[in-house]
């Protein structure tokens, strides 16, 4: 019982994080209409501009995360989307699809080659203790994961639903056309969108790369996972994301730990044909219209 | 007089690609075959991307399943002309599955389900040793032996495999220009009006995956007795987004294309040797331009060019057919 | 015009004059490339391979050369790939190899080794997979022990020193780890020590979560962790998050710097056996770290020592045979012991036997206090 409590503690945390990336997933397919191959990438890269921080820069550690989280706004948010998304307007579809899958090679290469291929020791950012709670070992930095990534959703949900600019870019993303008749600058809110999707992306960086290294390599499972676990969810509802992610993480290391350690890759395919075979939409998506 | 250009052309190709190899190491040998055998597989994804607007990054897991059907069934002695056709069926059917329930949704979940697809060979083939040798893999496959003439020399094992591509090139013309081709190209320029017009897409998407799946079922039956090795890293995702970059590089939708890509993809880095390290990063950077200013690949900045520079006689608006009083 | 005409001959005579030297210059190199890992997942190790390489190299060179002839050394990067690698040793064979340098990853070196069997051309590689050395080839021939010889070491080690009955095996579901993993398995069952959990990872693994907890609920008393240097460090503080302390032993990687590096506080307490290691209290091995160290500003892995004395054992042996014979090369290697005391290239005295297979003394590490700390030796066998 100790040890399902404590594998199913540690998929919730890897799973929040994962979650916060599906979010952003969905966030740049609902302002764009694109998948984003590259949002593996979007993850592993701050924690590399916070590593430059930190060893070329000397900056404290507080101030090597802010500039990461700046960074990453600019690159993976502005420049994105004024170097990349932007020129391919209207017509989006295959080619951007595609360019973003370039992208991922060229984030994931340009790392290598300026960085390094190595792994790279990432600073902890949380207390490492461990609690003891009836005979199961709780790590204290797993829990703080979960917090973490669970008030940043909330704070987004918050900040859609409540605020005039969240309202806008909701009204964005459910259509276009009346959004702008309405007076709405769609494309501030769009960007507004690609802006947030880095954040969220930066705070995934910094959350998981303490435990799994800063590698350039990082990317590859961590995109399709999120990918995976927005579509299982449903992708036009920021908790079907969440669900996606949680559920993706606990399935992953209950899989693991009590069926099949040789498989367990194999996990995110059958999960994906079950939910497009039973319910296309995803489990908690609705069948019409988008809401960010 | 553009027709018999046209024949002319592709002779000169055909008369290119007999005495490329004459007098060349067995490197370059070697890598000529790779090319053919990446074409075949790119031209098999050109279907499904090019004709069908689907991505599928599953095409190396194809590559697996032809390459690993061929060589268990031609060390088991079974010559590889009966092993190949039993892997290309195999393609088939597992094409069609595997789009069936991908494609019955609207949006590029089939890319998704490839991608995930594409993990899962690479699993069985790495945990399944009884059936595949696992990591360690599957070595020493006889190169096929036609009586007169025996493939185990790598000039003639590169005849060999020009008379495939040959052949494959040749049937995904005709495929590409019969009745049911043109559905698809229909289905590609518009599909509104291609399902208007009583065209089932979902049905003809499907097949040209599960066609698109057969090449690369070749293609990798093709590899077998080349490499005369395969394991299960040879085939893992990042060999399927190499294949899926050489069609969009060419030129999604162009019958030669994929052709052109593959030789891109694999002849760039021995030009571009000098660069090391970013090869890729150059490689990758080219392809985002090319998606943002001609998405249509190197072919269609082609033809482009040739646009600009030797513009076609052009009709005037009021004299074009259909025109209506 | 005159006086143009006599410059002209003149240069005529000299171009004539040195076309003679000229050829004999390029004759006297002798070529043994590096086909190995400069890109991929393996860029780390094939770099460490390649830069130790270039280093005897030069020491070689600046001495005079193999029996008066330079060594020339071109690269080609496998990407890591097996078929490419194959490709490329093809090429560097095509272009005149006397010998070839790499690779190191087994997968490819599986792949590329039947090329210089069917050439006949010596292959000295940096793979540490069993069946290498297993496939009846007789022109390959390793730098460091398999994982055959190697894990052997241990099992003396777990029965007698840490007197475990219940171990736990972690490893990476590669050709690398699979290899370690059999006869580590098989090692047990002669040794009557019982395995309880045995968890296989994926290459490139993160979350080593389950792994970790399958380990602690089987009852194992020590744990057997055969992976790459991050799935390694990874693990050592997945491990140190649930608090698994049972003794944690390796071979070669575990105790690795690269290790010690990303893990931290992490690594400290973990054993492995080594077969080399730039941190052995060894004078030689200490004078090439150092020498590594300031030629190219940075520490080398065990890799980059082999592919120092790869360089070295092929100048050793072309002397010992007396002329550039590739076959005589070969033959002459199976079962030849190279002493230290007359080898110093060879930095500890090192045989191959009949396959290839190389033996060597190696050593027991522990991590004390983020530093590799040799606490034994282990003679070689």
């Amino acid at each position: 019982m100790s040890q399902f409590a404590q594998v199913l503690l540690s998929g919730l945390s890897t799973g929040s994080i994962y979650a916060l990336a599906a979010i952003g997933f969905t966030l740049i397919w609902q302002a764009a209409q694109t998948v984003n191959f590259a949002q593996g990438e979007f993850v592993m890269l701050p924690a590399f501009f916070v590593l430059v921080a930190i060893n070329f820069l000397g900056m404290p550690l507080w101030l090597a995360l802010l500039f990461g989280l700046l960074m990453a706004v600019l690159v993976l948010g502005l420049l994105f989307k004024k170097l990349i998304v932007e020129p391919m307007l209207p017509k989006t579809g295959l080619p951007l699809i595609i360019a973003t899958m370039a992208l991922s090679i060229l984030l994931k290469e340009s790392v290598k080659e300026f960085y390094g291929a190595e792994a790279q020791p990432f600073p902890d950012i949380l207390p490492q203790q461990t609690m003891n709670l009836a005979g199961a070992v709780i790590s204290v930095q797993d829990i703080l994961n979960l917090v973490i990534s669970i008030t940043a959703v909330v704070a987004l949900t918050l900040f859609l639903n409540r605020t005039i600019t969240g309202r806008s870019m909701q009204a964005t993303a459910q259509n276009p056309a009346v959004a702008t008749i309405l007076g709405i600058d769609t494309k501030r809110m769009v960007l507004y969108t690609f802006l947030i999707n880095a954040g969220l992306a930066a705070l995934a960086s910094f959350l998981i790369s303490p435990l799994y290294l800063a590698k350039f390599s990082n990317g590859e499972t961590l995109g399709v996972v999120a990918f995976i676990a927005a579509i299982v969810g449903g992708f036009n509802q920021i908790r079907g994301a969440i669900a996606g992610g949680l559920l993706i993480g606990v399935l992953d290391n209950l899989t693991a730990t009590y069926i099949t350690a040789e498989y367990r890759a194999a996990l995110p395919l059958v999960l994906l044909i079950l939910i497009i075979l039973w319910r296309p939409q995803g489990l908690l998506g609705t069948d019409e219209g988008r809401q960010v | 007089m553009r027709f018999s250009l046209k024949h002319l052309l592709l002779l000169v190709g055909l008369g290119v690609l007999v005495v490329a190899p004459l007098g060349q190491g067995n490197y370059i040998v070697y890598m000529l075959c790779s090319w053919l055998i990446f074409s075949i597989a790119a031209m098999g994804l050109n279907l499904t991307l090019g004709y069908a607007g689907q991505i599928s990054l599953a095409q190396a897991s194809f590559m697996a399943i032809g390459a690993y059907t061929t060589a268990l069934l031609t060390l088991a002695g079974w010559h590889w002309v009966v092993a190949m056709p039993i892997g290309l069926v195999l393609c088939f059917v597992v094409g069609l599955a595997l789009g069936f329930p991908a494609l019955r949704v609207r949006g590029h979940f089939l890319a998704f389900v490839t991608l995930a697809f594409n993990t899962l060979v690479f699993l069985v083939a790495r945990n399944e040793d009884w059936l595949t040798g696992g990591t360690y893999g599957k070595f020493g496959m006889p190169r096929p032996d036609f009586g007169i003439v025996s493939t185990d020399s790598q000039l003639n094992f590169y005849y060999f495999t020009l008379i495939v591509f040959v052949i494959a090139a040749a049937l995904m013309w005709g495929i590409v220009r019969s009745p049911w081709g043109r559905a698809f190209r229909a289905l590609r320029e518009n599909p509104i009006r291609a399902e208007s017009l009583g065209i089932d897409t979902r049905r003809l998407t499907l097949l040209a995956f599960a066609i698109g799946s057969v090449y690369g079922g070749l293609a990798g039956s093709l590899v077998s007795p080349l490499v005369q090795f395969i394991e299960p890293g040879s085939f893992a995702v990042i060999h399927s987004l190499r294949i899926l970059l050489m069609v969009v590089v060419g030129g999604a939708g162009f019958f030669y294309g994929p052709m052109l890509g593959a030789a891109v993809v694999i002849l760039l880095p021995e030009v571009l040797r000098f660069t090391e390290g970013y090869y890729l990063i150059l490689y990758a950077t080219l392809v985002i331009v090319l998606m943002v200013f001609c998405p249509s690949g190197l072919i269609g900045v082609g033809s482009r060019i040739r646009d600009k520079l030797w513009s076609r006689t052009r009709d005037r608006g009021d004299l074009k057919q259909g025109a209506q009083l | 015009m005159k006086r143009r005409m006599i410059a002209k001959a003149l240069a005529a005579a000299t171009l004539l004059g040195m076309a003679p030297v000229g050829a004999a210059l390029a004759q006297e190199t002798v070529k043994v490339p590096c086909v190995c890992e400069l890109s991929g997942a393996g860029a780390v190790s094939g770099s460490n391979y390649r830069d130790g390489a270039k280093l005897a190299l030069e020491e070689i060179n600046g001495a005079g050369g193999i029996l008066g002839r330079k060594i020339e050394m071109s690269e080609y990067d496998t990407q890591t790939d097996p078929q490419t690698s194959r490709a490329l040793v093809q090429k560097a064979i095509d272009e005149g190899a006397y010998a070839i340098m790499g690779t190191v990853y087994s997968g490819s070196t599986i792949v590329n080794m039947l090329v210089s069997k069917q050439n006949g051309v010596p292959q000295i590689t940096g793979s540490e997979a069993p069946n290498i050395t297993q496939q009846g080839n007789p022109y390959i021939f390793r730098t460091s022990s398999s994982a055959a010889k190697g894990v052997p070491s241990l099992t003396a080690y777990f029965k007698e020193q840490l007197a475990v009955k219940k171990i736990a095996v972690t490893w990476v579901n590669n050709e690398f780890g699979k290899g370690g993993h059999d006869v580590f398995i098989k090692e047990m069952a002669a040794a009557g020590i019982d395995v309880v959990s045995d968890v296989p990872s994926e290459q490139g693994q993160a979350d080593f979560a389950a792994d970790v907890s399958k380990i602690r609920e089987s009852g194992a008393e020590a744990a057997f962790v055969y992976l790459n240097e991050e799935e390694s460090a990874r693990f050592l503080k997945e491990a140190r998050k649930q608090g698994l302390d049972i003794p944690l032993v390796g071979e070669v990687t575990l105790t690795g710097q690269k290790v010690i590096d990303l893990a931290g506080a992490a690594a400290n307490g973990a054993y492995a056996h080594v077969g080399l290691t730039t941190g052995a209290n060894v004078a030689s091995i200490k004078e090439f770290a150092g020498k590594f160290q300031s030629k190219y500003g940075r520490d080398t892995d065990h890799n980059g020592i082999k592919g120092y004395i790869g360089i070295y054992a092929i100048k050793y042996v072309t002397e010992l045979i007396g002329s550039f014979d590739r076959e005589a090369m070969a033959k002459k290697m199976h079962g030849l012991t190279l002493d230290v005391a007359k080898h110093p290239g060879m930095l500890l005295t090192t045989s191959w036997d009949d396959t290839g297979e190389m033996a060597r003394e190696s050593f027991m590490t522990e991590v004390q206090n983020g530093k590799q700390v040799v606490i034994g030796t282990v003679p070689a066998k």
